[in-house]
């Protein structure tokens, strides 16, 4: 495919994520990795969840990881157009809102109860198939991947320390 | 206390260059507790927002913020606070990847940041699902969405069909 074609599929792709991204950058995550290894074939399952952990250890909001993939597709040109179709039309949409927002908006509130439970199954599902990725490329990973979950469970300290045990971990075991 | 457009912009650099695994926390921190520009009910508002629209949770959240003060130009001056910073690093990030993310020891590194990256997002997940205290109904939403998921079911496909379960589940 030629690198346009790919530039038009990378912002169609990401501009259709981003409107349906309710419940943030990470509950997007398994729809994200069906379209950019499965759909398009931009990339292995492996190197989503490598792009993906760059990004987290990255400072920034999650959504970076989207920059990342636009790089990878196409460069510095991928990596701004993406991030635009990703951003863009939201944020007029969500300054349209809080302009509107005088008043209190009840059925905003059912609508959010509702919609949570279902962000955080897909929050789960998009740990699931990073762990995926990375345990079938080295199967002793498995230990990092369960550290740090019980680490960031049942812990309040900052998510740096276990990207770093597992930067560690990688250096000395694999 | 009100900040200056100034003062806006620079805080969310702050939040953008500092924001490490997620800003949520970050924002709260400096503009809550440091700052004082905001109570906390205030930003639980706004983030409320930002989590229910489309699109980044915390640029949306960045967006309220930045229009609660200043309008169109508050809320333009908190998204390139917020995304100019880390936009920088990830040039250099994605730069340093093409040229030597081959190399055997940097491979085993980022492999190693990836599983840990992974068990981080489970470990939120399953944070947010204690902290919520779902009723039955509301954790087989939260569970079909995860089977879903996994199976790669489209995702407007899970919404469309989830989206209404919950709306319902939760009013009860």
């Amino acid at each position: 495919m030629s690198d346009e074609g790919d530039i038009h599929a990378l912002v169609l792709t990401f501009l259709g994520l981003s409107l349906i991204s309710v419940g943030g950058g990470i509950a997007v995550l398994p729809e994200m990795s069906r379209m950019v290894v499965q759909e398009h074939g931009w990339m292995s399952q492996l190197q989503f969840a490598k792009l993906f952990a760059l990004a987290q250890a990255a400072p920034g909001p999650n959504i970076m990881v989207v920059g990342l993939i636009g790089w990878h597709v196409a460069g510095a040109a991928g990596m701004f157009l993406a991030m635009l179709a990703m951003c863009g039309p939201t944020s007029l949409l969500a300054y349209g809102f809080s302009r509107l927002q005088r008043r209190e908006f009840p059925w905003l509130k059912r609508i959010e109860k509702g919609l949570v439970p279902i962000a955080i199954g897909l929050i789960a599902a998009s740990g699931l198939l990073l762990a995926e990725g990375t345990v079938r490329e080295a199967p002793p990973v498995l230990a990092v991947v369960l550290a740090s979950f019980v680490f960031v469970w049942r812990t309040a300290r900052s998510p740096l320390w276990v990207l770093l045990g597992g930067a560690a971990f990688g250096a000395a075991v694999l | 206390m009100t900040p200056t457009r100034g003062q806006l912009f620079l805080a969310y650099l702050r939040i953008g260059l500092t924001g490490f695994g997620g800003v949520n926390a970050w924002a709260r921190q400096l503009l809550v507790e440091k700052k004082g520009w905001l109570s906390d009910q205030q930003y639980a508002e706004a983030l409320g927002m930002g989590q229910v629209l489309p699109g980044p949770n915390a640029l949306n959240c960045a967006i309220a913020i930045g229009a609660r003060f200043h309008g169109a130009a508050g809320a333009a001056l908190a998204t390139l606070g917020l995304l100019l910073g880390p936009m920088a690093v990830l040039v250099c990030v994605a730069a340093a990847y093409d040229r030597y993310g081959q190399l055997p020891l940097v491979r085993a590194v980022l492999t190693g940041i990836a599983a840990a990256a992974a068990g981080m997002v489970l470990g939120t997940a399953v944070k947010m699902a204690v902290k919520l205290r779902p009723t039955p109904l509301l954790w087989l939403t939260g569970a079909l969405a995860l089977a879903l998921a996994m199976l790669h079911v489209p995702l407007p496909l899970v919404l469309l069909g989830l989206a209404p379960l919950g709306i319902w589940a939760a009013s009860r």
